[in-house]
Formats: C-alpha cells, structure tokens, sequence
C-alpha cells in the first residue's frame, strides 16, 4: 500500500507536471531550433514571441467569453488559437520583412542577427507590456479537473490523492498532435523537404532550385504556430506574466542544445530532459521517501535539493555540462 | 593628434544637454544624470572592449554589475561577530568543501576514461552534494537567525568602500573565466546563451541566499568612500552654512550637490584613466592583434595566434571593469538591492549605448553612454507629456486614456528596442565610427 502511494505521489507531483513541462518546453525549443536550422542564429525574442502570441489569443478568449461562446468542458482558449497565430505569423513575418531580411542580403555574421533579435525583443517585449501590462493574467476557464484528488482517494482507497488538471492533459494532448503534424510536414510534404535540404546544406539546396525566401517564409509561419501553441499552453497550465516568458528563454534554449541545435527530435527530447531534471531537482522528496523507508529511517528535512528559485540553475548546470562534454548535443546538431 | 571637432561638438552637445537639465529641472537631477552616466560609461567601456575589440557578445552584463555590487557589501560591511561564531566557520568549511568536489570532477574527468569515468564524476558530484548541504544548511540557518530584522547575515571585512572597487572586478573576473572556459571557442550564439543563464543564476543566489548578503531584505547603510562627505556633516558644520548661504543656497540642496560633485569626481577620474588605458591598449600590438583576431579569425590562427586564449583573456577583462562599474554603482546608492537587478536596464541597455555610440570606439562607447541614458531618463517625461497631450481631448474617466497614461513606463523598451535597431542597420557604425 505504501508503495502504491509514493508511485501515486510521485506521478502526482514529479511525472504529470514534468510532462506538461516538458511539453511546453518541446514546443518552444522546436521553434527555436528551426529558427536556427534555416536562418542560422539563435533567436533571443523567442520568449516573447510566445509572450505575444499567448497575449493576442488571450484577448481573443475574453472577447470570446464575453460573447458567452465557449466549449465547455475544454477552455475557450482552445477556439482562440488560431487567432492568435494568425496575428503571430503576421508579425514574424513583418519582423522578417523589416530586420532580418536585409541582414540576410549582406551576409551578416550569425552575431549580429542574434543582436537584431535582441532589438527585435525589446520592442515585442514593450508591446506585451503596452498593451496587455506586465501584471499576471488568468484566462483558463472550462473544467478545471479531468481527475480530483479527493475522487481518487475515495475511488482507489489510497492515503495519497492524484489530481489531474486539464490544462495537463491538453497540454500533453495538444503537444504531441503538433509534434506529429510538423514531422508529417517536414518527412513528407515538397516543402517540408525543402526546408530540410535548405538546413542540411544551404548551397546544394539552392542549387536545385529551392527559392530560401519561400523556406524563411515557411519556417516562420511554422515558428508562429509552435510559439503560440507553446505560450498559450503555458499561460494554461500556469499563469500568463510576460517577464516568466522572458525568462522562459534559458531553458528553452537549453532543451534545443542539449538535443542538438538545428535538429527538430532532439528539441523535443530536450525539452523533457530540460523540465524532468528541474522537476526531480527542485521537488521535496521527502513524502515519496516517507512511504518508501522504514518508519524510522524517515527523513526530518524536506529533502529538496535546490529550492525551486534555483530552477534555471538547473537548465543551465544541464547545458553547461553539454557544452563542455558533447557541444553537438545528444541528437547531434548541426553547431559546434 | 589633430582635433577631431564632429566629436568634440557631439560631446559639447551632451553636456549641453545636462545644463539644460540643470536649468529646467534642478541641479540635483542632472548631478544625478551625471554620476550615472559616468557609470554607465565604464560599463560600455567593458563592454566595447569585449564586443568592439574582439566581436564577443556578452548578455551577462547584468551578473557581472550585480557581482560588483555584492563585493562592496562583503568588504565594507562591518563583520557580524555573532553570526561568524554560529555558522562561519562551517559555511567556509562547506565552501571549500565545494570547491573541492568540483575540482575532484574535473580531474575525474581529464584522467579517466569511459565508462569509470561517467561513474566517478557522478559518484563524486552526488556524494560531495550531499555533504555540501549537509555542512551548509545548518550553518545558514544559524546565521539567519542572529537578528534577522537587521543582520542575519556573516557581514563583510568592514574595510574601506574603495577597496571595494578592484574587488568587485575580481569577482566578476572570475565569474567571465568560468563561463569563457566553457563556452569560448565554440559558435558565438553559445556565449550568449552561457552568459544570459550566469547573469540570471548570479541574481537568483543574490536573491535567495540571506546569509551572504541578506537576499531582498537588501542590505542599506553602506559607508561612504573617502573624500565623499555626509550629507548631515556638511548641514550641521557652521562653515559649510554660511558658505552656502554666500552662494545663495539653502544647506540642504547645497549639501547633496557637492555629495554628488563629489561623487562625480570620484568616477571622472576612474573613467578617465580607464579611457587611457583601453586607448593604449586598443592602439597598442595587443589591440591589433584582437581586431585582427575580430577580423578574420583564420587567418589569425594561421599566423599561430591563440584565438581562444586572447578572447578568454579580453572576456574577463571586460567583465572585470563591468564588475568595477557595479561596485561603484551600488557605493553611489549607498545600499545592495538585489531585487533591482533587471537585464533590461542593466544588460540591454548597455548593449544600446555601445551600438549607438560606436562599437570598437572608446570615446564612442562613452558618448552613447551619455546619450542613451540621457534619454532613458527624459524618455518617461516626454511620454507622460505626450501621453497627455494626445489623450486631452478624452473624458478623465475614459479607459483608453487610463490605459494609455499607464503603458507609458513600457514606452521606454520600444524606443530603445526601435533605436538598436535603426542603428545597428542603418549606422552600425554608430555616432563616432571606429576609426
């Protein structure tokens, strides 16, 4: 029974929240290593890029539920999607339009593309803030939970709840119907093909004829719907603040290197490896141990290995030891 | 060396531009303009020598400002006698300990081989984490609790705030060693990321651990340096008054303005001679071999140039004259606030004054940093102005017009995001190009 319960906990508090991270964190690091893949420099406004596309559906969501149009039990935030990256691909493709196209024509060094993205966050960053404020925003609205821990206790008999929120369960849901609709795009279809050959070897790939222009232009339209997926669902399962988007930035990047920058299967094996190790690191351990140990071997502490402010801490102890062992990544990318 | 009279008149601009601030608003506030300008310029100095020089890009540089910060707390604090007799020794025994285990993993990792070798690091780094904690923890729960509301903390050496200075770029030098270990020699893209996660991790401990100190309880009442006067000595010396008032001042305003001429002087001088050595070295074998190096890196290696070495080496230097213009930020203040380190004042910003002013220019760092803060500053009048102007028509209550009057603050990211921008493609070359 005892064993029963720290599986129970640590599926409650270690498993369904490192996976929803994990999700959340394959999504945007996706983003990011496509961005790198074909434009070739590490785009710092990725985060708030998600911070926008989360802010335009969340204001679609209101309007939406002013209107009383909603589909109970899932979150009227679902139906606002598209909006959102509707007005997102519009602005990365303005963005590409007015900053990063003529860099590409002079053949500037990845550097200075990468300081562009810097200017270019600020102004999304000032944006997010102009319009929506730099306060928390809740918009989740819809069943909250698909399991209650009370329920479960009383249906299973067991000491130890599991609550399982539905902003969870699409998460994990929604992430892997993305995941699966972007290989299916980049393994099968003309232009996915394209984009991959573009990013394997950009002169061969001009070479046969593959305009790049058209393949930037894919790539961020592709970049707009894994950025707002990925920020909505986040703005779900936790809150919406833009500076937590902000900072989102580092383990994001973490995930798309420890995979391999440039290569899409290691982002998403990233991200996991990203949001497990902060998870396990930064949970106290000490009711699992409980269960676990004879009563007098209990711990009296928390058995909390870093407390939860040092979660980046993590992401980047994970990417400094990457950089320093297997700069390529796990996956094998494309950058040393 | 012939007078150049474009910058000397974009200089001339800029102080013209602080007396008219003296005038319109008051002396103090332009003093105040001044001393942080002379800041922020030694800050963009750092970072001019780093970027400019050698093309590396550093988005750490808030870190490296808060390590200098830190150092003038650890060294002019008074010592907390308490608090090193409930936990010091143990928290230096733990310290060390640490430095130990890392030191063990590394030369696991460079004479091992294989599958022992993954095995020994982790045994050594799991093992000596637990013991870390183990002689840490209660160590810090007893200094934090030695009167939490004003100490709680170990103190510092309680020597003089100047001292303070070189140390801060000590720390900060050895923070930018760390990370140029790891991630030099790599694409350029890694630097940045390895530098945002160190500026962001530095913070977090800052923030969280109150033994050193003090977390957000902040830590107020650092001493003055050396030739700076309290601003209660000079109101309470009769000389000082009846000088003032020969002047036509009240004591009080005239007492804070010749803090903050103090103050001005202080860092003058240090920038001064900071701009004298980076010329020396920029125009020096040593500087053309790091712009030749910026140049094309290939052909410096071929000629048998240590490319990964001399980007090391400007790295920690830079950061180290980061971590100096930290210290004397925070001694300027007179308090250690981490909860006011924010990367877009103290990393992009920076960032924004070196583009503008002039990459690869020393004079041009130092101008852009006068401008740019000038107009960070002046930036939230003009847009409440503005702001006003444009929503008059509007009923008091209207929610747009709330709304518009409150986003003002958050104008300040889109100018300077737009300014970067604008320059960086259409004058990257900024306002006193490299020469």
């Amino acid at each position: 029974m005892d064993f029963l319960n720290a599986i129970v906990a640590l599926a409650n508090y270690v498993l369904i929240p490192g996976l929803a991270y994990g999700s959340q964190l394959a999504l945007g690091a996706l983003g990011v290593t496509l961005i790198y893949g074909i434009l070739r420099f590490s785009n710092f406004a990725h985060g708030d890029t998600m911070a926008f596309g989360a802010m335009v559906t969340i204001l679609v969501t209101w309007w939406f539920q002013s209107l009383g149009i909603s589909i109970a039990p899932l979150p009227t935030a679902l139906l606002a999607i598209p909006f959102g990256i509707l007005a997102t691909a519009a602005l990365l493709l303005a963005t590409d339009r007015v900053v990063y196209r003529f860099y590409r024509r002079v053949k500037a060094k990845p550097v200075v593309l990468v300081m562009a993205s810097l200017g270019v966050m600020f102004i999304m960053n000032g944006i997010v803030r102009f319009v929506i404020g730099p306060d928390d925003q809740r918009f989740a609205d819809g069943a909250r939970f698909i399991i209650k821990a009370r329920d479960f206790k009383a249906w299973t008999g067991l000491s130890e709840g599991l609550a399982l929120r539905t902003s969870q369960v699409i998460t994990i849901v929604t992430a892997v119907v993305v995941v699966a609709v972007l290989f299916w795009f980049l393994n099968r279809t003309r232009t996915g093909k394209s984009m991959r050959a573009f990013s394997d070897n950009e002169d061969l790939a001009l070479l046969s004829g593959i305009n790049p222009e058209r393949v930037v232009m894919y790539t961020w339209l592709i970049v707009a719907a894994l950025v707002t997926v990925a920020g909505v669902l986040y703005g779900l399962d936790k809150s919406f603040k833009p500076f937590t988007y902000f900072q989102l930035l580092l383990p994001i990047f973490a995930s798309a290197i420890v995979g391999g920058l440039g290569n899409p299967l290691g982002a998403i094996a990233g991200g996991f490896v990203i949001a497990f190790s902060e998870v396990t690191v930064t949970y106290a351990w000490k009711k699992v141990l409980t269960y676990l140990l004879p009563a007098d071997w209990a711990p009296d502490g928390l058995v909390q290995l870093l407390s939860t402010d040092y979660k980046f801490a993590v992401s980047f102890a994970i990417l400094v030891v990457v950089l320093l062992i297997k700069p390529t990544g796990l996956f094998k990318g494309q950058a040393v | 060396m012939s007078v150049n009279w474009k910058n000397v008149s974009l200089f001339a601009i800029v102080a013209g531009l602080l007396v008219l601030v003296g005038v319109i608003q008051s002396a103090n506030v332009a003093l105040a303009l001044l001393n942080i300008g002379l800041i922020s310029a030694i800050m963009a100095l750092g970072v001019n020598l780093q970027w400019g020089y050698a093309g590396l890009f550093n988005v750490g540089i808030m870190g490296f400002v808060a390590l200098g910060g830190l150092a003038t707390v650890l060294t002019s604090m008074p010592p907390v006698v308490e608090a090193w007799q409930a936990g010091g020794a143990r928290v230096i025994a733990a310290l060390l300990l640490g430095a130990g285990v890392i030191a063990a993993a590394v030369q696991a990792f460079k004479r091992l081989a294989g599958r022992v070798r993954t095995l020994a690091m982790l045994a050594i780094l799991v093992g000596g984490f637990f013991a870390y904690r183990w002689l840490l923890d209660p160590a810090v729960a007893a200094i934090e609790a030695v009167s939490p509301a004003s100490t709680g903390y170990l103190g510092g050496a309680g020597l003089p705030i100047l001292i303070a200075w070189p140390v801060g770029a000590l720390f900060a030098a050895g923070a930018a060693w760390a990370i140029g270990k790891t991630a030099l020699g790599l694409r350029s893209d890694y630097l940045a990321i390895a530098t945002l996660g160190i500026a962001e991790i530095i913070i977090a401990v800052l923030k969280n651990e109150d033994w050193l100190a003090r977390g957000v309880k902040n830590v107020v009442g650092l001493p003055r340096p050396w030739p700076v006067p309290k601003e209660i000595d000079l109101q309470n010396s009769p000389s000082f008054v009846s000088r003032a008032e020969g002047w036509g001042l009240d004591p009080v305003t005239a007492s804070s303005i010749t803090v903050k001429l103090a103050y001005a002087g202080l860092f003058a001088a240090v920038l001064l001679v900071l701009i004298w050595m980076a010329e020396r070295a920029l125009n020096s074998p040593w500087g053309r071999m790091m712009r030749a190096i910026r140049d094309n890196e290939e052909a410096a290696e071929a000629m048998g140039k240590d490319v990964t070495g001399r980007h090391l080496q400007v790295f920690v230097i830079g950061a180290a004259i980061c971590g100096l213009a930290g210290a004397m930020l925070t001694t300027l203040d007179g308090q250690f606030t981490p909860g006011t380190y924010q990367p877009l004042r103290f990393t992009f910003l920076i960032w924004v004054m070196v583009i503008v002013g002039g990459s690869g220019n020393n004079w041009g760092a130092v101008l852009g940093a006068f401008v740019i803060w000038f107009f960070w500053v002046e930036v939230e009048p003009i847009g409440n102005w503005l702001m006003g102007w444009l929503t008059a028509g509007m009923a008091d209550d209207n929610p747009v017009k709330l709304h518009l009057l409150d986003s003002v603050a958050h104008m300040r990211l889109l100018t300077m995001g737009v300014i970067l921008l604008l320059v960086l493609r259409f004058s990257p070359r900024g306002l006193i190009p490299e020469k």
